[in-house]
């Protein structure tokens, strides 16, 4: 792990230096046990592909005391940090009026429909970590046959919940929003309530689950009614 | 409550920002320049001086009307306000009775003023703020910029002549110190040009530039790009090259993160700024020299120096013990 300073209220903690599985599941094990450290001062930590930032009030702590800490946290990382992190369902209609770029990924994959849907519910992605938007989640671990590049001029107005593929990533906009992803589906789930905490954080497991429309009009119906 | 009759260029309700929600993809949001915004409360009485919301304008202030009692005050950018046609000072409290008309109009200098009023501007607060989110459409009013018809709802606060007598003499004593007014950022001198001396502690990829790179940066004159906003300043001026190019693996950032983008150009993060980010990152400018940075225009320059985490934190100590006289100064 290396640690670099941030001003003076950031730790920036460097767990490696590309994107993989191993190094997701230790960025999210070393923030649980930053959270569980409850250390004096700290007030916040922010996960990403390969690096966790650690911000504190350095009227209460500082750079020093808290790479001591980070070491120490580190160094006690359970082998089984693979396991960390909750595994969350997303049901998902795929195609048709939920994701109109279907066919186009499915063409540029060389599959069918159904083949791509069942590619891309199939293994459960981590989420390296939230941004762009609140609660956009960047996931790793989509099957390289579904690689796809990005519109060539983005969307100006993708509908909350969409379900899409980037070059090497798939992800969810939480909310409305332009975007240049290819759209495959749509999550009836209200991610982004204000007030109500997102169903998933940095470090969980998403599993996308296909749905019908039938269902996906079901559900939606019924996160209308708990609208806040 | 207030009613908006002109909104200005950009008007938003702002605090402190909306922090410790980065890891969910909340930006932080709040006052670009959170002295005067601080500075603004404080003078018409807001002890809370960090989380009481404010109007933030941008350079051309909003036409308002107050439809009850309260107390005022303008901070920030230097504007020449006016309350029913008569002119009112800035960094001063002043009275606004129901019906009165706060014209504040365009700014002389700077770019960001703020406008507090006594009990602050009342919108929901959203995750502990109630900073305008405009991107994710949250907080402020209805997360988005303040239009003409809109009305904000305001705080209780005395608004008696005696509570206006003790805080104005507050802002006297306060006026006479004119360096309280305003945050301590040093400057530099070129030739017959002053700018703003910016303090960044290097890092955290300030590994990623060559000497070359990071002299250019530390000795260099950049100025503010027409494109700067809310998210960020964009700068330009000698080229920071790096080692490899400046693309890394998207981490988080923080407000005074300054990212060099792909053509070697400085862009520091401003309030609104995403919370990961993929430029490297050579340092990050000290929270208490942002407000500076803030209220520099597109076409004027600034320069950064940098310090050791131990000389930033001196800078901090001493912005801090300046608040606390402040705070004693008024009623």
């Amino acid at each position: 792990m290396e640690l670099h300073p941030v001003g003076v209220s950031g730790v920036l903690a460097v767990l490696g230096d590309a994107i993989s599985e191993e190094t997701g599941a230790r960025v999210a094990a070393l923030r649980e046990a930053v959270l569980r450290a409850q250390i004096p001062g700290v007030t916040e930590s922010v996960p990403a592909y390969a690096s966790l930032l650690v911000r504190y009030d350095p009227f209460v702590t500082d750079y020093e005391a808290l790479c001591r800490q980070l070491k120490a946290l580190c160094g006690a990382l359970s082998a089984s940090a693979q396991e960390t992190g909750r595994t969350v369902d997303i049901p998902v209609c795929y195609g048709g009026a939920y994701g109109e770029d279907l066919p186009f990924v499915a063409q540029h994959a060389g599959l069918s429909e159904q083949e791509v849907i069942a590619l891309h519910s199939a293994a459960p992605y981590r989420i390296y970590m939230l941004g762009f938007l609140p609660g956009f989640p960047y996931l790793g671990g989509l099957d390289e046959r579904l690689f796809t590049p990005r519109l060539a001029s983005p969307r100006t107005k993708i509908p909350a919940g969409s379900v899409g593929i980037g070059g090497q990533q798939t992800g969810i906009y939480p909310m409305e929003s332009p975007g240049g992803w290819q759209l495959i589906g749509r999550t009836p789930l209200r991610l982004f309530v204000p007030g109500r905490p997102l169903p998933y954080a940095a470090g969980d497991l998403i599993r996308f689950v296909p749905i019908g429309p039938d269902e996906f009009e079901a559900i939606a119906a019924r996160e209308r009614g708990n609208r806040a | 409550m207030i009613e908006i009759i002109v909104p200005g260029a950009l008007t938003t309700v702002q605090d402190a920002g909306r922090a410790g929600h980065a890891a969910e993809g909340f930006p932080e949001c709040g006052a670009c320049d959170k002295y005067a915004m601080a500075l603004s409360n404080l003078l018409c009485g807001n002890r809370d001086c960090l989380h009481t919301a404010v109007l933030e304008m941008t350079l051309v202030g909003a036409t308002l009307r107050a439809q009850r009692s309260m107390l005022a005050a303008l901070t920030g950018a230097q504007a020449a306000p006016t309350l029913n046609g008569q002119s009112v000072p800035m960094n001063r409290p002043f009275l606004m009775k129901a019906g009165d008309v706060l014209e504040v109009g365009a700014f002389s200098s700077g770019l960001r003023a703020y406008l507090a009023v006594s009990g602050g501007f009342d919108v929901p607060a959203v995750l502990g703020s109630r900073a305008t989110d405009v991107k994710s459409h949250i907080g402020g009013l209805e997360g988005r910029a303040l239009r003409a018809g809109d009305t904000l709802q305001t705080g209780k606060g005395d608004t008696s002549a005696r509570r206006l007598s003790a805080l104005s003499r507050g802002a006297d004593a306060l006026a006479q110190k004119p360096w309280l007014l305003r945050p301590s950022t040093p400057k530099g001198f070129l030739g017959d040009a002053v700018m703003p001396l910016l303090r960044a502690v290097p890092g955290p990829q300030d590994a990623a530039f060559t000497p070359e790179g990071l002299e250019a940066f530390t000795h260099g004159v950049y100025t503010v790009s027409p494109d700067s906003g809310r998210m960020a300043a964009r700068l330009s001026g000698p080229t920071v090259a790096s080692v490899h190019g400046s693309d890394i693996l998207s981490d988080g950032i923080v407000e005074g993160s300054v990212q060099i983008s792909a053509n070697g150009q400085p862009i520091v993060m401003l309030a609104d700024h995403q919370t990961t980010g993929g430029y490297a990152k050579i340092a990050t400018v000290l929270p208490c020299d942002l407000p500076v940075l803030a209220q520099t225009r597109p076409g004027a320059s600034v320069a950064f120096r940098f310090v050791t985490p131990a000389g930033g934190m001196q800078a901090l100590r001493l912005e801090r013990s300046k608040w606390s006289y402040m705070k004693e100064q008024m009623p």
